[in-house]
């Protein structure tokens, strides 16, 4: 089996994979980060997004040999210890979650948002949003809180 | 997924060498169709060869009465260059409605006319804007490059490197999305080249992408956009899914062209 080989989070990792590993597989069940979820097989939902070099990426739908070399952040690596992201926290602060199965996904998705676009207006958070299903909130509260963590972030 | 070998080319030969060593050999750009292909067993490569890592093969670059796009250049890339914005707006606003963002970092001009979806924006704004598809072997007029659904003039093995745009003097893309998928139900570039008015259709037709001839008529050299929506489309050869009737489909074509003249001003 070929070796793959990046950094997550910081830290350099390296394992053994079949090449059909897709990235979200080798998170999840390599890593162990469980954060990155999967919710559909048809590339849709969003709930697997994650940063692969700074840009959001779908890592359900990356293979993980596709990635060799790469830098790679999951949910996991946005808090401080116990101090949550502004994002994560703006979340908390504005019921921005229910069950929260698609809310790693969406936080990570709006950080990209964030990166190219400090100060987006709702109508731009809501079109970002495209590549997330949300089951429960009806998106409402997702949006105020990118909208106040986007703010939060611009300290 | 079935297992495969994975290859990344360093090179448009070390790419076509791969490919034309394999069994079966599939070549991988953004993977935003080719992996969830796999994922549902629809595809059995033998070998999966890598793209990514083949420098020349993505970008931009502005030569002066055209533009050409490197295969490798995702629809983010597209949609956010000042270049494309500057000389082609048209394209970098198809560019920027492809999908989702996550779908936009990866996806590739390449890839999508490759795979030629019936539903997909590129074939439309390639046949719109009179495009020229170069391989390595050769340069196809993107009038020729689309044969039928999915399907390409491109021979096996052979590689798309770039797409090259002329400069129109007006062009503007519309198009009705399913809200889920944002695919296109239709979408109509409309577009005037040394005076030549182009109006290619996507989304519509069992046999994908084509120019719609009383349309383009309709429009003429004014770009008329009352004459293009009262154009009455015959609903024959349409396609008829969950999503949209052959009826509604070829109603929404002169709406969508003539929304598309009317932004193309
Ligand atoms: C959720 C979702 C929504 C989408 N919405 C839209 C949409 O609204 N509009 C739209 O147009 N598309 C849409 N797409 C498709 C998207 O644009 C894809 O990026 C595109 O169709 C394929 O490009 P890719 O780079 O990902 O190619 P890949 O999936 O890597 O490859 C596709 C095929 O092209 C071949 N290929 C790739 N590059 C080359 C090359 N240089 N030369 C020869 N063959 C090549 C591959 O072998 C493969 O057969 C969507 C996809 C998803 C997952
Ligand atoms: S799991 Fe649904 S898009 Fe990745
Ligand atoms: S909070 Fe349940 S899917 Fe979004």
């Amino acid at each position: 089996m070929p070796t793959v080989s990046m950094t997550v989070n910081g830290k350099s990792v390296s394992a053994e994979v079949e090449p059909r590993t897709l990235l979200v597989q080798y998170l999840r069940e390599h890593l162990g980060l469980t954060g990155t979820h999967v919710g559909c097989d048809t590339s849709q939902c969003g709930a697997c997004v994650v940063h692969v070099n700074g840009e959001s990426a779908k890592s359900c739908t990356i293979l993980a040999m596709q990635v060799e070399g790469a830098d790679v952040a999951t949910i996991e690596g946005l808090a401080d210890g116990d101090t949550l992201h502004p994002m994560q926290e703006a979340f908390r602060e504005n019921h921005g979650l229910q069950c929260g199965f698609c809310t790693p996904g969406v936080v990570m998705s709006a950080l990209d948002l964030v990166r190219t676009n400090a100060d987006p207006s709702e109508r731009e958070v809501r079109e970002w949003l495209e590549g997330n299903l949300c089951r429960c909130t009806g998106y409402h509260n997702i949006v105020k809180s990118i909208l106040a963590g986007a703010k939060a972030m611009q300290g | 997924m079935y297992n495969f070998n994975y290859q990344k080319a360093t090179s448009r030969d070390d790419a076509i060498s791969a490919r034309s060593s394999a069994d079966d050999g599939s070549y991988l750009a953004g993977g935003m169709t080719l992996i969830p292909t796999l994922k549902q067993r629809l595809a059995k490569p033998s070998d999966v060869i890598d793209l990514a890592a083949i420098d020349d093969l993505a970008g931009i670059t502005d030569d002066g009465g055209a533009i050409t796009i490197g295969a490798m250049t995702t629809h983010a890339a597209v949609a956010n260059s000042d270049v494309v914005a500057s000389k082609i707006p048209a394209l970098a606003a198809l560019a920027g409605h492809i999908g989702d963002p996550q779908v936009r970092n990866r996806g590739t001009i390449g890839g999508s006319i490759a795979n030629n979806d019936p539903a997909a924006d590129y074939p439309a704004g390639c046949v719109g804007l009179n495009a020229t598809i170069i391989t390595n072997k050769r340069e196809i007029s993107a009038d020729d490059f689309f044969t039928d659904l999915f399907e390409t003039v491109l021979e096996d093995g052979e590689l798309i490197t770039a797409v090259s745009f002329p400069v129109a003097d007006k062009a503007a893309y519309a198009k009705f999305p399913n809200p889920a998928s944002r695919y296109a139900i239709v979408g109509v570039m409309v577009a005037q080249t040394g005076g030549e008015t182009r109006a290619a259709v996507t989304g519509a037709s069992q046999s994908g992408v084509y120019r719609a001839a009383d349309i383009e008529a309709a429009l003429g050299d004014g770009l008329d956009a009352a004459a293009a929506k009262a154009v009455k489309v015959s609903a024959d050869g349409l396609n008829s899914d969950i999503h949209a009737s052959a009826e509604y489909r070829a109603h929404l074509i002169s709406i969508m062209a003539s929304r598309a003249a009317t932004a193309a001003g």
